[in-house]
Formats: C-alpha cells, sequence, structure tokens
C-alpha cells in the first residue's frame, strides 16, 4: 500500500517535472524541473529495486550532466524572450502528435502480454542475499566487460571532443611554451658583445 | 493495490510523449531540445528498469547504465557545440543556423 503510495506521489511528480521542463519560459527553470523529475525518476528506480542505477542517476546526472546544463544555461547571453516566440503556434501540431503517440503507447502497454514460455527461459535473477549493486558488479566486471570499456571510451571520446571544441586560444594572452623553453640554448640566449669605451651600445 | 509493470511503462510513456512534446513546441531553442532529449532518454531507461525489475533479469539495468553513459557523452558534446555555435554566430536559434543550406 506504502509503496503504491510513493508510487504514484514519484510518478506525478515525475511527469509535472517533465511537463513544465518543456512548458515554461525561463530554461534556468526548466533545467531546474529536469533535476526534480530526474529525482522523482531515481525514486521509481529505488521502488523498483534497482538503487544503484537511482543513485547513479542523482550522482552522476543530476550532480554532473544537469548542472553542466545549467552552467551553458547561466553563461550564454540569449535573449530567450525570441527563441519562444513561435510557441503557441507550434503547440496544436505538438499536442495532435504528443496525444497521438501517447494513444498509441498506452495502447501497446495495455494490450501487451508476456509470452508464459518466457517466464521458464529467463535467466536466473541474483541472488536474495546479495544486494542490487554486488549483482550489477558480478557481471558487469565479467559477461559485459566489454560493454563497460566501450562506455569508458566513449566517455573518453566525449570528453576530449568537448574540450577540442569548446578550448580557445586568445593572442594577446601569453602562455608558457614547453618546448620554446626547453629549446633554449646558450647560443640564443646569451650574446657577448664589445663595446667601444666611451660610445655605449646605441 | 498492487503497482504492476504497466503502471511504470505508461509513466515512461508519458515522458516519452513530454520529450517528443517538447522539441515540437520549443523549435528554436536548442538548449531546451537538448532537455527533451534528456527526458526521453529517461523514459527509456525507466522502461529498461521496469523490465529488469519484473523480469528478474539484470541486464536490463545493465543496458540502462550504457543508455546512461551515452546520454551524458552525448549532453557534453551537444552543449560544447551549443557554446561554440553561440561564439561564433552569437545566437543559438536552430532556425537560424542554416549555414549548409546554400
Amino acid at each position: 500500500m506504502l509503496s503504491a503510495l510513493f508510487f504514484y506521489l514519484f510518478a506525478i511528480m515525475c511527469v509535472g517535472a517533465g511537463f513544465m521542463v518543456v512548458a515554461v519560459k525561463n530554461p534556468v527553470h526548466a533545467v531546474l524541473f529536469l533535476i526534480l523529475a530526474f529525482f522523482n525518476a531515481a525514486g521509481l528506480f529505488v521502488l523498483l529495486g534497482a538503487e544503484f542505477l537511482a543513485m547513479i542517476l542523482v550522482v552522476v546526472y543530476v550532480g554532473a550532466v544537469l548542472v553542466l546544463f545549467l552552467f551553458v544555461v547561466m553563461m550564454l547571453d540569449v535573449d530567450f524572450a525570441v527563441l519562444k516566440a513561435g510557441f503557441l503556434k507550434y503547440l496544436p501540431v505538438g499536442a495532435t502528435i504528443g496525444l497521438l503517440l501517447l494513444v498509441e503507447l498506452i495502447f501497446i502497454v495495455g494490450a501487451w502480454v508476456t509470452a508464459p514460455e518466457i517466464a521458464a527461459q529467463a535467466p536466473t535473477p541474483p541472488a536474495a542475499d546479495i544486494s542490487n549493486t554486488e549483482a550489477i558488479g558480478l557481471i558487469l566486471y565479467t559477461r559485459y566487460v566489454y560493454l563497460f570499456e566501450a562506455a569508458g571510451l566513449i566517455l573518453l571520446v566525449a570528453m576530449v571532443g568537448a574540450i577540442v571544441l569548446t578550448l580557445q586560444h586568445k593572442r594577446d594572452v601569453r602562455r608558457q611554451s614547453v618546448a620554446a623553453q626547453v629549446g633554449r640554448t646558450r647560443e640564443k640566449a646569451v650574446e657577448l658583445v664589445d663595446v667601444e669605451s666611451g660610445r655605449g651600445l646605441s | 493495490m498492487t503497482i504492476g509493470l504497466s503502471h511504470y511503462l505508461t509513466v515512461a510513456a508519458i515522458m516519452f510523449t513530454l520529450g517528443i512534446f517538447g522539441i515540437f513546441l520549443n523549435r528554436k531553442n536548442v538548449i531546451v531540445i537538448l532537455m527533451s532529449i534528456e527526458l526521453m532518454l529517461l523514459a527509456v531507461n525507466i522502461n529498461l528498469v521496469a523490465f529488469s525489475a519484473f523480469h528478474g533479469d539484470l541486464v536490463g539495468q545493465i543496458f540502462a547504465m550504457i543508455v546512461l553513459t551515452v546520454a551524458a557523452a552525448e549532453a557534453a558534446i551537444g552543449l560544447a557545440i551549443i557554446v561554440v555555435t553561440f561564439r561564433n554566430r552569437g545566437t543559438i536559434d536552430v532556425t537560424e543556423i542554416d549555414l549548409l543550406k546554400g
């Protein structure tokens, strides 16, 4: 009973926050509502028994990705009112397509049944005496280790790509050049000049 | 009253639809479009975890983690592209980014 109550709480908050994400004018508020939606989705994950993914969602997604969104939204000096101009013009077509898709999806969910043979063939569930995190670790680092490493590679490429895209060298900022420092020799640095007495250099 | 698989699938369906609705509604603002895509990916993750939990198969959660990874990478690259676009063009209006149209 309590879990049903919490399911409805999390689900309604999640859907409501998701609606506010697309409906509010100010993108900063939209990011904050997205954070709320992700927190409630994490609650749904906890209800489903996937605690590790719930914590990943809160720590990685809310803590890193959405804060990155927040930084970008606050950093860009954009007149968001202009971007919101066609809002009402696209409302009818968006609502129609959204409603159609929602009805289709709900029909699928409502009419969908699992074949009874599947349950017999289902892989063995994790043992009851180990936690969700331990169970995920047991298969993630053994059967799916290549997938895990591919995910790490994707993150590396994304990191390099993001840095390369946004890094800029300004002309008027003097930077350290290690190659120039190491390649400096005595001949380039020191010059011996015979100065005639009483004349000066210039 | 018990909460079944179809309850979670319905929530995920509504979230996915909201994502698509958001893309239609805010088709000028790239940042909100990216956020709508995040909503859709979240819906996909809810689906995966719900199936994983109700069928007793952990692979769904592994796959949800991979989806999370790709979503994070996509957000990072997408935001970097938005920043570079804004630096070069001074706008993030999707309808004005049409240099390739010729």
